[in-house]
């Protein structure tokens, strides 16, 4: 298996019906997207709302189906109804909202509620619930109601109630659009976690620019179309064509590149302060 | 002085166990015609203490003083100061319920006593002032877009025309277009009606390029007050109750530290520039 | 802020009550009722009134909760009593002008009072030592031989559960609605009857569109994670009886059979 997840050409529309059924537009969500993520990659999808990036996020999990193209998860054919558990099953995902989509009154309960659907015997989701919960560093909070949980908490153990599933790969679809500068924090690096120690494929989605510099891919999707690809570096040199698009872009890279104009002689796509200081330093 | 906070102290719950302080001996003022953004983590007290501004919340201890009148007085009239006190809550689109986007809007003046007419041509104004397009006004709220929704929201808060308007937290969940937008839609209404705007954000970079004067809350107390420029010159004591600055701020005092002749205190990516190739030009 | 209150008023401990299977407790209640039901005599009415000491002693549960529910309650007793003490005919054994006590409307009051406080210090013991949870668990069990006459028993108690879960959350955002729609100069304080339905509609839409978002949310977020009903699924701690809950049954019965044994014997005495 050489992609995890492979989708080439692919067409999602949303076809609106008046109360007669009769069709009254359609909407082209995703416009012949090609995506290939490598296992163990983590690679991030960057848009607005409404870009299509969701929308591509659901495909993969199989809650939608493509209309055109071919996608591949983790071997098998999306497209294909009979695949559709399997596929859920692979790409385990995390959404937005994190009090929708907490099923049970208690932690521990939630977490192992993917499992329990699964049919895994009870000896084996204690396992995995025990696992899941010290990947996120949430097992201090299994016995409490997720009421009590801040933001970036309930999102950790919505994470984890994905891990108890041993997914290949996760999806997060803004899973910290919602939430403040320290929950976003927790759950990125959580998921970094994830990825680096366990090895889990990260699909993360967003419109923060400034959380995927520590990825491996970037795609910048507008309009069902991907526009831009690279690696963050290549990606975020190109400070014009991401304003042009209105992806706020860095402080730091948007200050690197507002001096290079000025001719100061820096090199493209800085991301972080550190590399702006080292740089600077040259130049002293 | 529109609003004086006396040491307010506000406790949650009191004599149960539940009991919690949420706001300890808070005393501060907001000033006519300012800019203020109150800044702090999620459970602060911020929220809460921006709610006792128009009575929403009632202090357990101390005074809230509009306009010289003490709020808790027995004959003050709360329903007058809510209007002249308007609120946008966080989320606001979850308070959308009519059944178009003009009839919505009218909510807040027809609820002030004003005649049908006059209800009407506010939110006229109001809505062309958050960006709404006159052929949306007979759409039902349900069906514009999430930014579009908070729009409406945020106008049916301006069509009251208060003096002093509070914003907790106006561009959670927003795409950075969005929050772009609402934010500089709120800069223009202030440069143009002159009225007090106090902006709960957490956005440190947010709060640099549009805000006055700001207040920090931590642990229910205020931290510290000042222009961004004076508060964001202690970054290593906000960075102490784990909040940040606007990461050019940081930079320059990295740059600072590593032996540069820079000039710190740059709040903006502008400033950070010049002060930058000031440097860089009196080393060449 | 309503988030605080749990609901169904669970008190953690560490009890030999707390540990037992819900469906014990579930049918140590259904006995305690029929007991309270079906008593006769002073016998009777004190190996009731042991058995629910001992229960309570064995809970670990402060006794001013148990009676915290009799609080809510205290007006119906009292009128539910005196209606028996006054509204009963009878041998006369106290007149005032109209008013009179009947020796019979004295018994049917104690007797009336003593088992509405007695079923609600009882069942409150259940609800204090059962989470909601393994409650709708218990009853998910318990109840599944009505799945042969088509009851989707497991369907029934996912939704029970969902909703334990989500009352919170809803009280918590029709606070937050109505705060907003206040700063927006709404009242809902209003005295006339029509002017306070009409003040509910800011109120109530905005939470019927939440609480349909958030269905939606999580009926997607319920399929992401594989769930396909009821068939097929596993559960990480299901429902397993161990010895002290035959030992409960075992007390539960003899409770029982004591109570009727003291019935018979009251009825041969009388006769």
């Amino acid at each position: 298996m050489k992609n995890i997840i492979e989708a080439s050409k692919l067409v999602f529309e949303y076809i609106h019906r008046d109360e007669e059924g009769n069709v009254e537009a359609i909407e082209t969500a995703l416009d012949h997207v090609d995506l290939e993520v490598k296992p163990g990659q983590f690679v991030a999808i960057l848009g607005h709302n409404g870009s299509g990036k969701s929308t591509l996020a659901k495909n993969i999990n199989a809650l939608l189906t493509p209309s055109e193209g071919t996608l591949y998860v983790a071997g098998k054919n999306a497209l294909e109804e009979e695949n559709v558990w399997d596929v859920r099953k692979s790409a385990g995902m995390v959404f937005q909202n994190p009090d929708n989509q907490i099923i049970a009154s208690v932690v521990e309960e939630d977490v192992a509620f993917g499992p329990e659907n699964m049919g895994v015997p009870e000896d084996e989701i204690i396992k995995r619930v025990a696992t899941a919960l010290e990947a996120v560093g949430m097992t201090a909070y299994k016995d409490y109601s997720p009421n009590k949980l801040s933001g970036g908490q309930k999102q950790r153990v919505a994470i984890a109630g994905v891990m108890a599933m041993e997914p290949h790969c996760i999806i997060a679809d803004e899973s910290t659009a919602m939430l403040d500068p320290v929950g976003r924090k927790e759950v990125l690096k959580a998921l970094h976690t994830l990825n680096k120690e366990k090895g889990i494929t990260i699909l993360y989605i967003t419109h923060y620019m400034e959380e995927v510099t520590d990825a491996d891919f970037v795609y910048v999707m507008e309009k069902g179309k991907v526009v831009m690809t690279g690696t963050p570096r290549e990606v975020f040199s190109q400070v014009e064509k991401l304003e042009e698009l209105r992806l706020s872009v860095p402080q730091i890279t948007k200050l690197a590149y507002e001096l290079k104009k000025s001719g100061v002689d820096l090199p493209d796509g800085i991301l972080t302060k550190e590399e702006l200081t080292q740089e600077l330093k040259k130049l002293v | 002085m529109p609003i004086i906070f006396d040491h307010v102290t506000y406790t949650y719950a009191p004599e149960t166990a539940y009991k919690k302080v949420a706001l300890n001996d808070v005393s501060f003022e907001v000033k006519e015609g300012e800019f203020l953004a109150v800044v702090g983590h999620t459970g602060s007290g911020k929220s809460t203490m921006v709610q006792h501004m128009n009575g929403l919340e009632k202090a357990t201890e101390g005074h809230v003083y509009f306009h010289g009148q003490d709020i808790y007085d027995k004959d003050f009239d709360m329903k007058e100061l809510r209007t002249r006190v308007g609120m946008v809550f966080q989320y606001p689109e979850h308070q959308l319920f009519e059944t178009t986007v003009l009839a919505d809007v009218c909510f807040g003046p027809l609820n002030q006593g004003l005649e049908k007419k006059e209800a009407t041509a506010r939110a006229y104004e109001a809505l062309l002032m958050t960006g709404m397009k006159e052929e949306q006004f007979l759409l039902s709220p349900f069906e514009l877009s999430g930014g579009q929704k908070r729009r409406v929201a945020i106008a049916g808060v301006l069509a009251m025309k208060p003096e002093v308007i509070i914003l907790d937290e106006p561009t959670a969940g927003l795409d950075p277009k969005g929050r772009d937008d609402i934010l500089d839609m709120l800069k223009e209404m202030h440069e143009k009606t002159g009225n007090t705007v106090v902006l709960v954000s957490h956005s440190m970079e947010d709060v640099a390029t549009y805000a006055d004067r700001m207040i920090v809350m931590n642990k229910g107390q205020v931290f510290c007050q000042g222009t961004p420029k004076e508060v964001f010159a202690h970054a290593d004591e906000l960075s102490k109750i784990g909040l940040g600055a606007p990461s050019v701020s940081l930079l320059m005092d990295d740059l600072k530290a590593s032996g540069m002749n820079v000039e710190t205190g740059a709040i903006t990516v502008e400033e950070a520039k010049d002060a930058i190739l000031k440097m860089l030009n009196k080393n060449v | 802020m309503f988030k605080d209150i749990t609901l169904g008023q669970y008190y953690p401990a560490d009890s030999v009550l707390h540990k037992l299977d819900p469906r014990v407790k579930l049918f140590g209640t259904l006995i305690y009722i029929i007991c309270l039901f079906s008593f006769k005599g002073p016998i009777g009415i004190a190996i009731i009134l042991g058995f629910l000491a001992a229960v309570i002693i064995l809970s670990k549960v402060p006794f001013k909760f148990m009676v915290k529910g009799l609080r809510g309650i205290v007006f119906l007793v009292i009128f539910a009593g005196l209606i028996n003490l006054f509204m009963t005919n009878g041998d006369i054994i106290w007149e005032w002008k109209k008013l009179h006590i009947t020796r019979q409307g004295l018994d049917n009051c104690i007797l009336m009072t003593t088992r509405m406080v007695l079923l609600i210090v009882g069942s409150s013991v259940m609800t204090l030592t059962t989470t909601p949870n393994s409650l709708t668990d218990g009853l998910e069990k318990s109840m599944k031989p009505l799945n042969k006459i088509k009851i989707p028993v497991h369907d029934i108690s996912m939704m029970m559960s969902i909703a334990l879960r989500f009352i919170p959350i809803l009280t918590e955002e029709t606070e937050k609605i109505q705060k907003a729609q206040m700063a927006r100069g709404a009242e809902f304080d209003g005295k006339n009857i029509i002017k306070k339905v009409k003040a509910m509609i800011p109120l109530l839409v905005p939470l019927f569109v939440s609480a349909f978002r958030r269905a939606n949310d999580l009926a997607l977020a319920m399929e992401a994670r594989c769930y396909n009903g009821g068939e097929g699924r596993t559960k990480m701690h299901p429902l397993r009886y161990v010895k002290s809950d035959v030992v409960a049954y075992v007390i539960l019965w003899i409770f029982l059979a004591l109570v009727i044994a003291a019935r018979i014997l009251w009825v041969k005495v009388l006769a």
